[in-house]
């Protein structure tokens, strides 16, 4: 292994000589407390090495030790429920050993060692079997609602010369034995993978099927595919930490990964308490039972944020490959881009826009683009996927900077959050004017199967709210009196859609998520008032009547209603919307 | 101040001077990061910290600074260790400088443990949320913004705003409900005048729930470069009296603007390349390391929230110092020029304020069960209140509605009953939400939808009878 010693020590940026022969991305122990840090640039023999802890303390001349290693993780069970670091550190188990406050050098194994889980073998595969990469070999049911799905590594191909029998085995026991061109490779129930490098799958599917969310603003108007992208901007408080919590609790998934990146530790204890006790809305299982947590908080150490996102896509795209639908949400990627800077800037790279390094966009491009929904490589024939979704905190909510900008480039669906909304408390704060989504037309034939006019139903809103902004100009000039009735009606629809219809509050028992069909239900049903109050309008019946009609209240107490209930409050409220206006029409 | 290791490496010349950048030739076993000790030509000893070491030279920060100084006549001791500072239960009560040298003629303290002034973060798997609501008597904060222990909620003013009289009616008003628990508080003056100082330091003195107080006072006259260390000395005592004794501490530091802008001219004396308007790109994380040194923990007793004030620059809210403040703390409470000439206090801004962990310190048990409902349908009306005094700017109040006019009105006594208090005014959540409803009943009764019906019936004065 190569030895080298420290030349140079600028905050989380070492200078390290006599280190010819290694590599760029390999994993070096710096110092006599064996630092963890990362080679990110080699010139002649001198490494450049970003460090994932605090370097207070280390001194010229100690040692550097390379390990040939490229910075991984490990993949098996023991991984869904944990909460790790940056280098996949558990750190509650750190926490029960070592007390509250995280110190540095500390090595603890990513997947408990002593635990024995239960393999089952898969009744397909048989010794003498030729095997390759992606093949399940059996399984472990890790939690009541996740089966761990074992699989050959990539790269592994061969001939099976042993399979375990059922039994308990712990992660490093050996379950099979493949004899790869006359050499013998042992597999166990976990393995390595490179973080930085995309894990390989057989071919990739459209992203036709929708990523049931169970926000409304989302699932109606800019949905977001399953293994597609999404981003979430937005200034501070203007709720893309709820957004992302939201859609981990409540999206019709196997798997969730939340990376914290560079923000709150609060919240992380607020999300891991709260996943502890929510239900997950398929199975009635605790959410944590299928999530995984990645913590590197802002005041953690700055390089470990990249490797923070970068662990957490990593297995997310094992999850995937498994056959599942995993979700995978990053908050903030803007700090992880400013640790990009304040890295590129201690080795006095050019600077690009606003001080960002010029390689921020393909950084950006090498996160977003692993997603995606793919058939898994192996037998049994399966397809998984893995959508993402990136808060992104611009300065002074202008989303013309460069984080913003770059991450644009990238996404499917844009999930603009407009701090003045959320001033208002109208939340979640989605802008409908500036968001939109690429998916729309993709997954219109899903929607379809479950309401015949979903996509009819979206435009109309749309168009609604649109022309609203358009009219509130006018009536900021001259107050909505001077407006024809008609585009009075359209305003008081539009404030419906708003309020009755968008507004979804996070913390309501009910009202937090939202099934397709009760979305859906909800705004047909807002449409449908619209569309009878416009007819009664044209057969000459008073705006005020239409103003004073009893349905109103309920359509704006409809989200309360629970969702297996909604279809019978939307044929009542159908029925008492044509009764209402077939009596005002004919004078009554 | 610096802890008495041994010291044995010594530099008896330095190489150049640039602003508080003392650049001198290495020798072996420099540490990045240890504290040094700079004696100057007159023999004073100014305290600095390396920031850059390379196998020829090591770049020192020096608290204090070493412009204009004769660089061959300096002598620069290397001590082997972080910043530390010393910490005490006999801190309780004593005044010490941005640097936590006593300065109020008292006798140094017996140091119990020296700690780094750094801290460790916290590792967020043992974070508790926090959830226990203070109750502050301010009718504002409670019902909308509630505060809770290990919050970190910051005060954004702006210059001749009257937010040292908020911060001091909070701290002496502010009690955990059907507890009698006493708290200790620290306090941070950042480079602010002498009076501001004082008048905290006195303010606080005469609350009467406070166990005691440690002031750490960095004067507009203090050097610069200590105001980097200030909060971070003060949190250090924080943590220390929360931690290991149990406490809780609500943290009081003003006025960080200009803690950030120390940051500033620092980051241009090391000639960094300035990110926005010119302070460093790496200000949220530094900025971080303070602010998220508060919250709650795992298996102990005491608690640590912070109250930072700082005030906007030409009252921007865009400007980086408070943007990165909103972007880490939990919520802000932001006071506004308009309320303020209205003549209401606390001048607080309802629609840019936020308190983000209010969910889990408010509702049955801990405040009323009406309270979010009550929140939420204050905050609607007098939304539509404001627009409606927009409206009627333009095309005149008779044109309104009754019920327009009723909202008009609505968001008036919002402000000047609701709102408006006493500076020695205590109201406990009770009266704050019946002040709520006495308000909110002015309205229709139709336009409450935001309030559930049960509580509208338990609630409403019509029905309370
Ligand atoms: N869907 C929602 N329902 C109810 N309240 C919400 C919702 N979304 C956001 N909020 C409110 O807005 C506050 C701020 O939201 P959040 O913490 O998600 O903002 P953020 O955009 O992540 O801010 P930052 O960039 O500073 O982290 C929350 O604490 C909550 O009070
Ligand atoms: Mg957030």
């Amino acid at each position: 292994m190569v030895l080298g010693k420290v030349m140079r020590v600028i905050g989380p940026l070492v200078v390290a000589e006599g280190m010819s022969g290694s590599m760029v991305y390999e994993v070096v122990m710096v110092g006599e407390e064996r630092l963890i840090g990362e080679i990110i640039g080699i010139q002649g023999d001198r490494a450049y090495i970003q460090v994932y802890e605090d370097t207070s303390g280390l001194k010229v001349g100690e040692p550097v030790e390379g390990t040939g290693d490229l910075l991984s993780a490990e993949l098996g069970p023991g991984i869904i429920g944990k909460v790790y670091d940056g280098l996949q550190r558990p750190l509650s188990v750190i926490g029960e050993q070592l007390g509250p406050f995280v110190s540095r050098g500390v090595k603890v194994a990513a997947l408990p060692r002593d635990v024995k889980w239960f393999f089952r073998r898969s009744p397909k595969v048989k010794v003498g079997d030729k095997v390759s990469d992606g093949l399940i070999l059996g399984t472990v049911q890790e939690t009541p609602i996740l089966e761990h799905r074992i699989m050959v590594p990539p790269g592994v191909r061969g001939t099976l010369k042993e399979l375990a029998p059922d039994g308990d085995y712990t992660v490093e026991d050996v379950i099979a034995v493949v004899d790869v061109g006359g050499s013998s490779k042992e597999l166990k129930l976990m393995h390595k993978w490179p973080v930085r490098k995309p894990r390989p799958y057989a071919r990739r599917l459209e992203p036709i099927e929708p990523l049931i969310t169970g926000t409304r603003v989302l699932d109606m108007l800019f949905p977001i595919a399953r293994g597609g992208k999404a981003a979430v901007p937005g200034g501070f408080g203007s709720g893309k930490t709820v957004m992302l919590q939201t859609l981990t609790k409540w999206s019709r998934t196997q798997v969730n990964i939340y990376v914290g990146c560079g923000e709150r530790g609060n919240e992380m204890a607020d999300a891991l308490h709260s996943f502890r006790k929510l239900k997950d809305p398929a199975s009635g299982r605790p959410l944590s039972e299928k999530a995984i947590f990645v913590a590197n908080t802002s005041n953690m150490p700055v390089a470990a944020r990249e490797t923070s996102v970068f662990l957490g896509v990593t297995m997310g795209e094992y999850f995937r490959d498994m056959g599942y639908d995993v979700l995978l949400v990053a908050d903030s990627t803007s700090r992880w881009a400013e640790a990009m800077r304040e890295i590129s800037a201690r080795l006095e790279e050019m600077p690009g826009d606003e001080g960002f390094p010029a390689y921020l966009g393909s950084r950006l491009a090498e996160f977003y683009e692993r997603s995606g929904r793919v058939v898994a490589l192996g037998e049994p024939e399966r397809s998984g996927s893995l959508t993402i979704v990136g808060a992104v905190s611009p300065p002074g909510a202008d989303f013309s900077e460069p984080v913003t900008t770059n991450t644009l480039r990238y996404i499917g669906t844009l999930i603009a959050l407009d701090v003045s909304l959320a001033n208002r408390r109208h939340f979640p704060a989605v802008s409908w004017l500036s968001s939109y989504s690429l998916y729309v037309d993709t997954v219109e034939k899903w929607w379809r199967e479950l309401h015949s006019d979903w996509l009819k139903l979206r435009s109309e809103a749309l168009r609604i709210l649109q022309r609203e902004s358009e009219l509130m100009e006018i009536v900021r000039l001259v107050g909505p009196e001077a407006l024809p009735d008609t585009d009075k009606l359209l305003l008081d629809v539009a404030k419906m859609i708003r309020e009755d219809f968008l507004q979804q509050s996070a913390y309501h028992s009910i009202d937090a998520y939202s099934s397709p069909e009760k979305t859906v239900l909800m705004l047909d049903i807002i449409l449908k008032f619209y569309e009878e109050a416009m007819k009664a309008l044209n057969n000459g019946v008073q705006l005020q009547r239409i103003r004073e009609a009893p349905v109103k209240v309920k359509i704006a107490r409809m989200k309360e209603v629970p969702n297996e209930e909604f279809r019978k409050t939307y044929e009542e409220l159908n029925k008492e919307i044509m009764e209402y206006f077939t009596q005002v029409s004919s004078g009554g | 101040m610096v802890s008495q290791a041994l010291s044995v490496k010594e530099v008896r010349r330095a190489l150049s001077a640039r602003g508080s950048l003392l650049f001198v030739e290495s020798i072996p076993g420099i540490k990045y990061g240890e504290i040094v000790e700079v004696q100057m030509p007159d023999g004073e000893v100014r305290v600095g910290q390396v920031i850059d070491v390379g196998k020829e030279v090591t770049i020192i920060q020096v608290f204090g600074g070493v412009s204009e100084v004769n660089v061959k006549d300096v002598r620069v001791r290397f001590k082997g260790e972080t910043f530390k500072v010393p910490v005490s239960l006999d801190m309780l009560g004593r005044t010490f400088d941005g640097l936590g040298r006593p300065i109020d003629g008292g006798p140094n303290i017996v140091p119990e443990d020296w700690l780094d002034i750094n801290g460790a973060p916290l590792n967020p798997a043992m974070r508790e949320p926090p959830s226990e609501f203070i109750e502050t008597g301010i009718s504002a904060i409670d019902a909308l913004f509630s505060i809770v222990r290990g919050q970190k909620l910051p005060i954004f003013s702006g210059a001749g705003l009257p937010h040292n009289r908020i911060a001091a009616q909070i701290v002496r008003q502010a009690r955990v409900r059907g507890k009698e628990e006493r708290f200790a508080v620290v306090f941070a003056a950042i480079g602010v005048t002498y009076e501001e100082a004082y008048f905290f330091v006195e303010a606080l003195r005469k609350a009467g729930n406070i166990e005691s107080i440690v002031s750490f006072i960095n004067t507009a006259s203090s050097p610069v470069i200590e105001r980097i260390a200030v909060p971070r000395v003060a949190l250090t005592t924080a943590e220390y009296l929360a931690w290991r004794n149990d406490m809780h501490v609500l943290v009081v530091m003003t006025d960080m603007t200009n803690y950030a802008e120390a940051l500033r001219e620092l980051s241009a004396a090391r000639e960094e390349v300035p990110g926005r308007r010119g302070y460093p790109g790496y200000m949220y994380t530094d900025l971080a390391t303070i602010y998220e040194r508060a919250g709650k923990v795992t298996g102990k007793k005491g608690s640590v929230t912070q109250m930072p004030i700082l005030t906007m620059p030409d009252d921007d809210i865009t400007h980086p110092i408070p943007d990165l403040t909103g972007y880490i703390t939990e919520g802000q409470i932001v006071l506004s020029r308009d309320m303020y000439r209205k003549g209401v206090y606390p001048p607080i801004d309802v629609m840019l304020s936020l308190s983000r962990l209010m969910k889990d310190g408010i509702g049955p048990g801990k405040t009323r069960e009406d309270h979010y409902q009550v929140f939420m349908q204050l905050i609607a009306a007098y939304n539509e209140g404001q627009y409606l005094r927009e409206l009627s700017a333009i095309v005149g109040v008779e044109s309104l509605s009754e019920r327009d006019r009723k909202y008009l009105n609505f968001a008036d006594l919002f402000e000047r009953k609701f709102i408006n208090q006493g500076e020695f005014e205590r109201r406990d959540i009770e009266q704050t939400l019946d002040i709520a409803w006495d308000i909110l009943s002015t309205l229709p009764e139709e336009e409450l939808k935001l309030i559930s019906v049960d509580n509208i019936r338990k609630y409403h004065p019509k029905y309370r009878a």
